[in-house]
Parts: structure tokens; sequence; C-alpha cells
């Protein structure tokens, strides 16, 4: 009671369930139950106080990420302003664009700190950090409509791939989004880059003045917004297929330019049934098989 | 910024939303101005994909209509309710809602308990103090030390003479020590002749600056039977280490039963039965609750005809913590090695059989009879109807456990009721909520202040209340007896 923050295994006896605020992880881990105790006692331990030390330095966190600028104390907070750093010069973005993949990789590792795990992952909403000994290996699904989850791809991770984090983004999420997709799923060494990455990307998937798609100033549904009044999509009518292609395209082409510049290592982009995967991870482990098939495939 | 937004204050990110919309955490929203928890409305699909435990206005499985409370799926604490002490009026709030086709009462009031006070369980085996002796806080008496139980020591903190019976400085000391303990704080406490404890309800406790992480397994005869098998053919004897009864291997009944032969080793110490010591050292917070830094020291000589050279002893205390190997010399005295690999495996298995230590806090008081007649004309018809399981008594909504015999004296787990739900008043005494609920029917037979109930939509449209999501493992205040027997 006592604490804000909600710690508890869940009805499963596996999983651990951490909530505290906007902030709601899944936890898993595998190993020695022993082990597994550990790092679920350290994980809890490390969770009480993130949103604490996030709110304290929130307003710093809510303004647009310069290169320039003086760096948070806390750690969760670095971890944010790292993973979007290397977009600050180029476009809008701000710490919070990582909070949840941030989160998510603080409390891996403060499981990792103290347990030996064969595998375990921390999943933000989505946004997820994960960790994989020697020939340990996980499927992760990917959905693009949280509102109707069915998965649109699934991609298997093995540890020789060095993937550390999985993060989704796009309009039907839970935070807003400057573009059009439906969802976003970046592979990349860290959660918090792929967070940073997904929204950057999906932010990409755009098609300027389409009169399909509606956009609302952030601000006038959440006031304390840290993308101000800077217009989100709030729906996306039916597109024509071509327009389908050209937002996909556009952001296939930024997707490109984080795989160059080593910041993912792959992406699968999804609107309205069309997908994109730019950068493969390990052979034959191609990201998004679509389970479903929706139409003629375009390149 | 707009007028119509509403500033969330449910955690520290302080959202302000927009009426219609939800903060980041999509729990809360702004309802027509008034800010709402959604979890019937948004959380439930996802709970219940997750198959995660929900709160019980869930489980009914009724939508959120869009009003702020909807029938029994919302229950009215005390907390916050104020008080009328003395109480020649009604309670604050007499508030009816229908459950079920039934209409409910519940009698809401913050009592002043200045009978009251706490029962606290430490579960450590380390010595905190002689039982009877004065427990202090701000160097004030403010409880003693009762039993110890089993893995478990007993304080007994609070009570009258502690808060009015004394000096003016040992009541306010008491009082804020209750106060403290009851709203899930850190209070350092310090026995006469004994450890300073750091007690805080739910959390490990912390004594004389060691934090206790497990309960011990069992006493050390316990562990032996427990642990002999996984023993036998590694080593030549075991002392398993205890304040209360130190265990011996050779000499135990679980050690004759497989053959182990003896092996010549002396105990210090009173010797109960075979295998089995009492006072083998000073109690303290060393070795198995001992005072023992070297546990060679409650050993005597080993029987030269007896024992052997390079016999294997192993010595441990009951939660594992503390463990020594030792083979004997040609000389037959003890020299400590290293642990061997094959005796690691079972001292760590006693580690892991050991349950967390934790502190718990109970809170206990009377509700009095001035209390008693803030809800009915005729206090002792509250009390029968307590008795008579007509009224459901809660805590700040917790359940209580209400000892049998005269008036109403009650036990409730602080961890179990929503955040600060104790306050206190200068005379010093402790304000703690006590909640009766009841049929209306019941109640006008009792003499209750029929004329004064209210629905309990005209409480959801008053300012000043906080909600929070019932605890899942907490039973359901407003379930009736007959629900409660299905």
């Amino acid at each position: 009671m006592r604490q804000r923050a909600q710690i508890r295994l869940l009805p499963d006896g596996r999983r651990l369930h951490l909530q505290d605020g906007p902030i709601d992880l899944i936890v898993e881990a595998f190993g020695a139950p022993r082990e597994i105790e550990l790092a679920y006692r350290a994980a809890g331990a490390r969770f009480i106080t993130v949103l604490d030390e996030l709110c304290s330095e929130l307003p710093h966190l809510r303004r647009a990420c310069l290169p320039e600028q003086a760096w948070p104390k806390g750690s969760v907070a670095r971890r944010m302003v790292a993973a979007v750093m290397p977009y600050a010069t180029q476009c809008f973005i701000t710490p919070m664009a990582a909070v949840a993949g941030a989160v998510s990789e603080e409390i891996l590792a403060a499981m990792l700190s103290v347990a030996e795990l064969s595998r375990a992952y921390v999943n933000d909403g989505g946004d997820i950090a994960l960790h994989l000994s020697a020939d340990e290996s996980f499927v992760v699904g990917m959905v693009e409509r949280p509102d109707r989850p069915s998965l649109f791809g699934t991609t298997t991770l093995q540890a020789a791939d060095a993937v550390h984090g999985v993060a989704t983004s796009g309009w039907r999420g839970r935070s807003f989004s400057l573009g059009i997709a439906d969802a976003v799923t970046v592979l990349a060494n860290r959660a918090a880059a792929a967070d940073a990455a997904a929204t950057i990307i999906a932010n990409a998937v755009d098609l300027p003045g389409h009169p399909a798609i509606v956009r609302v100033p952030a601000c006038e549904m959440a006031p304390d917004s840290d993308l101000g009044a800077r217009p989100v999509t709030q729906d996306v009518g039916a597109l024509a297929l071509k327009d389908v292609n050209q937002a996909l395209n556009a952001g296939a082409e930024t997707s490109r330019l984080l795989l160059k510049m080593g910041l993912i290592q792959s992406a699968a982009l999804n609107l309205q049934g069309e997908t994109r995967v730019v950068g493969a991870v390990g052979e034959s482990r191609r990201i998004a098989t679509p389970v479903r098939e929706r139409g003629l495939v375009h390149a | 910024m707009a007028d119509d937004a509403i500033r969330c204050d449910a955690c520290p990110v302080l959202c302000y939303i927009k009426p219609g919309r939800t903060g980041s955490c999509d729990r809360y929203g702004n309802h027509d101005g008034k800010l709402v928890r959604l979890d019937p409305h948004v959380v439930l699909d996802r709970a219940v994909e997750r198959g995660d435990s929900v709160v019980p206005f869930l489980e009914r499985g009724r939508d959120w209509d869009g009003t702020l409370v909807s029938h029994g799926e919302t229950f009215v604490t005390a907390i916050g309710a104020g008080t009328t002490y003395p109480d020649y009026k009604p309670a604050p709030f007499i508030i009816s809602s229908q459950v079920e086709g039934i209409d409910m009462v519940t009698v809401v009031t913050e009592g002043i308990f200045s009978y009251c006070g706490v029962k606290v369980k430490i579960d450590t085996d380390r010595h905190l103090g002689p039982e009877c002796n004065a427990v202090r806080s701000q160097g004030e008496a403010v409880g003693h030390v009762t039993t110890s139980e089993y893995g478990s020591q007993m304080l007994s903190l609070g009570g009258v003479r502690h808060l009015t019976g004394g000096s003016r400085h040992e009541g306010t000391a008491t009082c804020e020590a209750l106060l403290n303990l009851c709203n899930g704080k850190a209070v350092e406490l310090k026995i006469d002749n004994g450890a300073k404890v750091v007690v805080q309800a739910g959390k490990p406790p912390v004594v004389d600056g060691a934090q206790e992480e497990r309960m011990r397994v069992g006493c050390g005869s316990a562990t032996i039977g427990m642990f002999a098998k996984q023993w036998f053919g590694k080593v030549d004897d075991v002392v398993v280490v205890d304040d209360h009864i130190t265990g011996v291997l050779s000499e135990h009944q679980a050690g004759k039963l497989l053959g182990v032969p003896e092996t010549g080793i002396k105990l210090k110490g009173r010797r109960s039965t075979p295998g089995r010591y009492f006072q083998v050292a000073e109690p303290g917070t060393s070795w198995g609750g001992t005072d023992i830094e070297d546990p060679l020291t409650i050993l005597g000589k080993f029987n030269a005809r007896k024992a052997w050279p390079g016999l294997r002893l192993l010595m441990v205390s009951t939660t594992g913590e503390h463990h020594a190997y030792f083979e004997l010399g040609e000389d037959l005295k003890p020299k400590e090695k290293e642990l061997p690999a094959s005796l690691k495996e079972s001292v760590a298995r006693i580690k892991e059989n050991c349950e967390p230590a934790l502190c718990t806090v109970l809170f206990m008081g009377g509700a009095g009879g001035s209390l008693r007649a803030g809800v009915t004309e005729n206090p002792v018809k509250l009390t029968h109807s307590v008795r008579d399981a007509l009224t459901r008594v809660t805590c700040g909504g917790a359940p209580v456990y209400v000892w049998p015999g005269g008036g109403i004296t009650f036990m409730a787990d602080v961890t179990r009721m929503p955040q600060n739900a104790f306050g206190y008043v200068p005379t010093p005494a402790l304000v703690a909520p006590i909640e009766f609920t009841l049929r209306l029917a019941d109640y006008a037979a009792l003499g209750g202040y029929v004329g004064n109930v209210r629905p309990l939509s005209s409480i959801a449209a008053a300012e000043g209340q906080r909600r929070v999501t019932a605890r899942a493992d907490n039973p359901w205040p407003l379930e009736s007896a007959e629900q409660k027997k299905q």
C-alpha cells in the first residue's frame, strides 16, 4: 500500500508486473529459480523510484534535445538523452521519445547486475529491452493495430544478432505521432535507441497535406505534451495504394539512413496492410513475414 | 492554459487533462471537469488480456457508465471523514448504496482512539531484548517487548498508559511512533538492554544497523532433521547453531536413523534430548541469534576415544548466513578449511528455505461508547449487531479481526489500508478510520440515524475525495453476508 508503485507477479506465477503512473512493465526472466527471484527483487527495488526520478527532471526532458545542452542527472533520463542525441541536430525530438525504451533498459540492467539469466525481457508497452545468453533466442511478434491485436509478422532474435532493444511506434499507439504509420517496429542494439528510432521513422511515414489525414495540435489534446502545438495524427482515412507506397517509401528512406549510421539493425514499417522491411537481422530471420495476405504486395 | 483542463495528482507526472481525455497513463481521465479513474473503461481489456488481477468493481463485469460512482462498486472509507468526538451528533457520513437490490448503509467515521496501539511482529532470530523490557522511541517508553514467536519477536506498542498515562512527552512520542508505523513509515526503536531496531510495515527489520534478510528455516534441531539426508556421507558431523535449540547431527535422532557414527563432539550448553542443546551461548545478533562470533567457542574438547584425525565438521546457523567448515588435526583440534563444494549446496539450500524477514504492523483499537453512539442511539446494539455478523466492520476498507468478548476491539493490517489512513489529535490519540456496513433495515432496527442517511451519489458530488483502487486481496466491504457464503 505504502508505495504508489505496484509490484506483483502475474497470475501465471512467472511474469512480473510493475506499474507506476504511466509506466507499465511486464518482465520475464529465465534461469535458475533463485536467480529469477534475485532478478525480480532487483527489478522491483530499482523500479519504485524511477517515476519520481523522471518527474523531477520532467520539464527538461520535455524540451527539444539540443547537442550542447546540459545532461540530466537521473540514469534513466541520461539513457533517454543519449538515445535521441543522434537526431538532435537534424530534427525536433525530445528525450521523451525514448522514455519507454530507457525505462526498460534500466530495469533490465538492474536485473542483469545481480543475476545470471539465460534470457530476460522487460516490456514497457511494446518497447522492449531484452537479454539473450549464447544459444538462446526470442521470438518477437509484431502488432500493427493495438486496438485489434493480431500479428503482422514475427522475428526470431538470437544472441549473435546483438539486438537488445525492440520498439514500436505509430499514430494508433499510446503516444502521439507526427506521421501516419500504423506501426513501425525497430530492432536496435539498445531499447532506448530502438524507441527513439521508431519515433523518427514513424514520423517519416507521412503524406504532408493529404486530405484524408486529420491532424490536431498536440497541446489541444494534452496541454503539457512535449510536442507543443505540432500537429499530431488523429485519424487516417482509407488511402490509395500509390499513396500508401509513397508514405512507406519516405519512411524506408529514413530507415536506410539510420541503418547506414548504425543506429538501427532492422525496421518493419506497416501502413494500411502494406509492409516494408529495411535491414535484416541474421540470415533467414528476416523481419516481418506477413501472417495474413492482404492484396498484392508492390515493390 | 485552457480553464477546462484539470491537473491530475494521481502520480508525480501531474498531467493536465482536457475534458473527455485521459492522462499519459490512460488510467485517469477528465470527465466533465472531474478527475475520474477509468479502469473499468480503459484498463479492463488490458487487464483481462493479461490475465491480470483487477479491481473488484471490474470483477463484476460492469462497464464504466460515465458516472463517478455506480452503486455497490464504490465504497466510501472513513479516511478523512472527520469525527464529531465527543459524539453527541451522528457520524459524519452515513452512506446508503445499493448492493444487489438491498440497501446497504455504511456508517463512516474517523474514530479518535485513546485505547489503541500496534502489535509488531519482527521476523528475526536475533535477540532484540529481554521480555517485558521497555521499547523506546525518541528516548520515551512507547511500549514493551512481549512474546517470542516462531522465528519472530513481538512488540506491543502504544496503549492508553503510554498515550495519556505518562508524561506529556511520553504521550507525544508514543503517538508519533504509532502514527508513523500505521502510515507505513520507518520508525527507529531502542529496546532497554537490547537492540536498536528500525521497523517499517511490510519491510525487513534493521537490527543494530544490519538489515535482516531471512527468517530461519527452523530451530537448530529441526534444521538437522530437514537436511540430515543431504549431509549424510558428505561430512562426519554438523552443528546447527541456534539461540533456541542447537542441533548436532551425530547425536540427533535423524543422524542415528541414518547410522551416522559418534564423533566424540562435545557441546557446551544444556542438553535437552539427544542432539538438542539449549543455551549454547548468550543471545545476541550473530550466529543463529547468539552472541558468538567464533563458533568453536561453543564446543568442548573432542573425546579422544571416539574422534579421529581428519574428522569433517560443518557448523552452520539456522539461516545459512553463517557457516564454517573444519577438519580435525592430529591433535583432534578443529582447523578451519574451505567449505567443500559438496556442502555448499546444502548451506545454500538452508538460505533458500528461509522466508524473507519482514516487520508486520497490526493496528489494534477499541470503538468506545461515544464512537458507537455516533452510529446508533443505542450503542450496545451496534456491538450486538457486529457480534451477530449483521454489521461488517472495516478499517479504511481493510478487513479487521474483531476480538471475541465485549466491546468492539479489532485488529487490522496497516498495509491493507490506503496510504496515510491515520491521523492524530493533540490529546494525544490516534485518529483511525472505521466503517460499519449493514443493511438499511438492520440499521433502522438497531436505532440508527436513518434520517441522516445520504445516498452515495451525494458524496460523489462533494469536493475533496480521494479515489483509490481497492486492493484485490481485500474482501469487498459491501458484500453482504449471503454473498459471502456463496
